[in-house]
């Protein structure tokens, strides 16, 4: 049995190298910004994605809100053009102008026809959005309204509810505790000066990391890097982000909620990004919890006893180390069975490990797949934004099969003991068993 | 509804180029196998589409065809529980399944080496499961989990089921794709067999595979692990049709959550000769020219102008065997009611229908479509799934360079002409969402909407 494993894994990495990857060109502008571009003129389209170092962990205390709020405004009124406007040139050439928003980072990212015409609408557009916004006074009015009441619609959902009180109770008094949207109290005072004020501490060059993927040539992808960067504003100085407390207490939070299941959530602080554990992790989470229907967690609740649809675990690896989730959703009436399980799953893998043979096979599926991490010119620019904001070695992409090939269970055991301590988690159950709620 | 939907139904019309890449054949058997070339990168998907979903079933055992769907996975004469995972996960695959009210579907992504393995997987399970009553007795517990997560827990979700079980009394639309709890509770392995004999035939199914692939290899291996699947006689389908409805319909579904909402479901026609055929392409576009990008009509009066509506939305659908909807939804802002925000959408509808659309407006949604024709082809696993669900309602991937000729071809006439004809209160349903305080005793959901994954 053994032998047929090793066998088969010897196969497949006598087929991966034999692909290249995507090729990766990097460098800096004049003023600080990096830039990282794939070349590719498969189809006639591009893809940019502009970061910036402006996620909600920037919110200051009792201020939260700003961060996203101010990313949410750059495309409603740009100088020269009003939101209307801005939106119906966009249409006009078929592009799509979109964001992403975390704790850490706040992004613009554009996609659009190669074609000259239609290219160059969408960059004007981009580079507006990105270093010209006006943040238009009854515009922000009209969009807080709007933001004030998907959040007070999100604090009825049992979601929401287990999400935000998971976050409190893991990263306490840390940025990363708050809703990347903001708390309703405090986005409710927001007035147009904060938002102003981010925007341009924070929205800098020096700051900035441009993704560009696609049917342009390396002369062309400077000039498009450059025309999105160079207005920037000076800036501040950003601000140190505190260290996030590892170790916390054990707490467990039941929230009554009238939903037919209960939504439990157990966490912890778990890795940063650029962490030296992170491929012992990695790996060690797909066994547990994160490879789909083959998981520890998978077989024990969903496939042996039936109590759950959903069951996961996994990492969410940030500047300081993010949060380490286990999470399941179960009829009320099983909820405490269905957690002493998770726990217990729990427990005998961070004592235990993972054994040999699961670590072959989250090693095949890890390396055979990694194709299909790089098969899109969307996947492959979201990678060029994540090596660039969290710099990566520009190699993360070569280097990844083999990472994850030198693993062994005896550094996964080692990781996991050192990282997550079953008896130090913060648990969140909402919809909690009847009579139990407190 | 979410307003995505119209953008995502536009993105499935394209691939003007797709013809030359695309290669069919049928086997001797029944199985249609279709091949899209794609040598982007080294991967593929395989999917296998069955001609069942849940609009096959019959009265007391709604959810049966998603419920197979996950007994799928549950082990052959020769492939033990667990094992078709496992070993797909082995490859360095990604698999899953979805079943929607028109179709039942499965597929692996995987390195373009490893399809053999795929295949010779997804044909056992066509004709070799091993359907336990004790495996179907843990499953049922996990689907009826996946019921109460997607649908009672979720306040528009129980909103949607309820309005379609009201806009569709006589066809199998009116009950939803994860069926009915109390269905469910009374379904047996006995049934789930029956689903499998009636239905999980070569004849009724359609091999999809896109990637960096040749067609010619791809139809011998189809043949090597397929070609010997017996075909069986399938039953008569019923052509089901709903009745023209006699009047305006309302219903409201009280469920915990903060904000109010509105769904106006209109019936609407569906593609059925895409050479001929001309209204499906005009609602297209005019659910473009309502809800199409930020600008667009609804958006900019009810949301922007009016501040009479936190979202609003347009959608509309002309690809399924059944009939069709387009809809016009919305979450008033606090202070609005939904009367409000009905009448305020009615005033949309009008002055579109009075004051007809503008050229610069259907350029405008013309041009996203042309667009959304090149983006799509990103994705090999979308160019797959669009092949597979037109051939699955009885169209064809040759309708896909039909299809986008149609829509370039509307006409702003023929935009108003669709508003007028179908935008009627006779033709129409309206489903309100009454919000509960959380320390009510009621209970809320997800858009059980197309698709349940496995």
């Amino acid at each position: 049995m053994r032998t047929k494993f090793l066998i088969a894994l010897l196969g497949l990495i006598a087929i991966t190298p034999v692909w290249a990857g995507p090729q990766i060109q990097q460098w800096k502008t004049a003023a600080g910004t990096q830039v990282l571009f794939v070349e590719n003129h498969d189809l006639p389209m591009l893809d940019v994605a502009v970061n910036f170092v402006a996620g909600s962990s920037l919110d200051a205390p009792g201020r939260s809100g700003v961060a996203g709020l101010t990313h949410y405004l750059l495309d409603h009124g740009v100088q020269g053009l009003n939101e209307d406007e801005l939106a119906k040139r966009l249409a006009d050439v078929g592009a799509q102008l979109g964001g992403s928003f975390e704790q850490d980072r706040a992004a613009i990212t554009l996609r659009t026809l190669s074609s000259a015409a239609e290219r160059e609408q969408a960059l004007d557009i981009m580079a507006r959005v990105v270093q010209q916004p006006t943040f238009p006074e009854d515009v922000l009015v009209r969009e807080k309204a709007r933001l004030v009441a998907a959040l007070k619609e999100s604090e009825t959902k049992p979601e929401s509810i287990s999400d935000k009180a998971l976050h409190k109770a893991v990263f306490g008094q840390h940025p990363y505790a708050l809703p990347t949207s903001g708390e309703l109290a405090d986005v409710e005072l927001i007035q147009r000066e904060a938002v102003v004020e981010f925007y341009r501490w924070h929205y800098v060059a020096a700051n900035a990391v441009v993704a560009i993927m696609g049917d342009v040539s390396r002369v062309e992808a400077e000039a498009i890097a450059l025309r999105l960067t160079e207005h920037l504003p000076q800036g501040g100085v950003t601000p140190v982000l505190l260290p996030v407390t590892m170790q916390i207490d054990a707490t467990e939070q039941r929230i009554a909620h009238p939903a037919k299941q209960s939504h439990i959530l157990l966490g912890a602080p778990g890795m940063a990004r650029n962490d030296p554990d992170y491929f012992a992790l990695y790996v060690g989470n797909y066994i547990l919890g994160g490879g789909g229907f083959v998981s520890r967690l998978m077989h024990e609740v969903r496939e042996q006893r039936g109590l759950a649809y959903s069951v996961y675990s996994y990492f969410i690896p940030m500047k300081q180390p993010g949060l380490f989730q286990i999470g399941l959703q179960t009829r009320k009436d099983q909820a405490d069975q269905a957690l002493l399980l998770v726990r217990s799953v729990l427990k005998d893998f961070v004592a235990h490990g993972p054994t040999e043979k699961e670590l072959v096979a989250a090693k095949q599926n890890i390396i055979g797949g990694f194709p299909l991490r790089v098969d899109s010119n969307r996947k492959i620019l979201d990678y060029l934004s994540l090596i660039g904001f969290y710099q990566l070695p520009p190699t993360y992409l070569d280097d990844f099969t083999g990472k994850v090939e030198k693993v062994t269970t005896a550094q996964i055991r080692d990781a996991f003991a050192r990282r997550v301590d079953p008896r130090r988690m913060a648990t969140v159950i909402v919809g909690a068993p009847m009579g139990e709620a407190k | 509804m979410n307003l995505r939907f119209p953008l995502m139904l536009l993105m499935a019309w394209g691939v003007q180029t797709a013809q030359a890449e695309v290669f069919e054949q049928r086997l001797a058997n029944g199985l249609k196998v279709i091949v899209k070339e794609d040598h982007r990168a080294p991967v593929l998907v395989q999917q296998v589409w069955y001609r069942a979903g849940s609009m096959d079933e019959r009265t007391g055992t709604t959810g049966v065809a998603h419920v197979l769907e996950h007994m799928m996975f549950k082990g052959t004469k020769t492939v033990p529980v667990g094992e078709f995972s496992r070993r797909i996960a082995a490859a360095g695959g990604r698999e899953n399944a979805f079943t929607s009210y028109d179709y039942t579907a499965y597929f692996q992504q995987l390195h373009k080496s490893r399809l053999p393995l795929a295949m010779q997987l997804e044909s056992d399970r066509m004709q070799n499961l091993n359907l336990s009553d004790a495996e179907f007795a843990k499953e049922i517990k996990v689907v009826m989990e996946e019921r109460r997560m997607r649908t009672d827990d979720d306040a528009h979700a129980m909103l949607q089921e309820r309005m379609l079980a009201t806009v569709f009394q006589e066809h199998p639309y009116h009950s939803p794709v994860i069926g009915w709890m109390n269905d469910l509770e009374n379904l047996s392995a006995g049934d789930a067999r029956a689903w499998y004999q009636r239905w999980y035939v070569p004849n009724n199914a359609v091999l999809v595979v896109a990637g960096d692939v040749k067609a010619k290899e791809i139809f011998a291996l189809a043949q090597r692990y397929y070609g010997a699947i017996p075909a069986r006689a399938l039953p008569v389908r019923k052509n089901y049709l709903e009745s023209e409805q006699l009047g305006m319909k309302r219903l409201v579904v009280k469920a915990p959550a903060e904000l109010p909402y509105l769904e106006m479901a209109y019936h609407a026609p569906v593609l059925r000769d895409a050479e001929h055929d001309w209204k499906p392409y005009a609602l297209e576009v005019l659910a473009g020219v309502l809800d199409g990008n930020e600008s667009a009509r609804l958006n900019q009066a009810l949301v922007r102008e009016q501040q009479l509506a936190s979202s609003v939305g347009a959608g509309y659908d002309s690809v399924s065997r059944g009939p069709g909807l387009f809809t016009l939804t919305g979450t008033p802002s606090e202070g609005r009611t939904v009367e409000e925000l009905e009448a305020g959408l009615r005033l949309q509808v009008a002055k579109l229908v009075n004051e007809g659309v503008s050229e610069e407006e259907l350029r405008r949604v013309k041009a996203q479509v042309t667009a959304n024709e090149v983006y799509q082809r990103d994705s090999v696993f979308y160019q797959a799934m669009q092949i597979g669900q037109l051939e699955s309602v009885g169209l064809s991937y040759k309708d896909i360079p039909l299809m986008l000729k149609g829509i370039q071809a509307v006409t702003a006439e023929q935009v108003v002409e669709v508003a007028r004809e179908l935008l009627k209160d006779d033709n129409l349903t309206v489903a309100v969402l009454d919000p509960q305080p959380l320390s009510g005793k009621s209970r809320r959901t997800v858009p059980a909407g197309g698709f349940h994954a496995h």
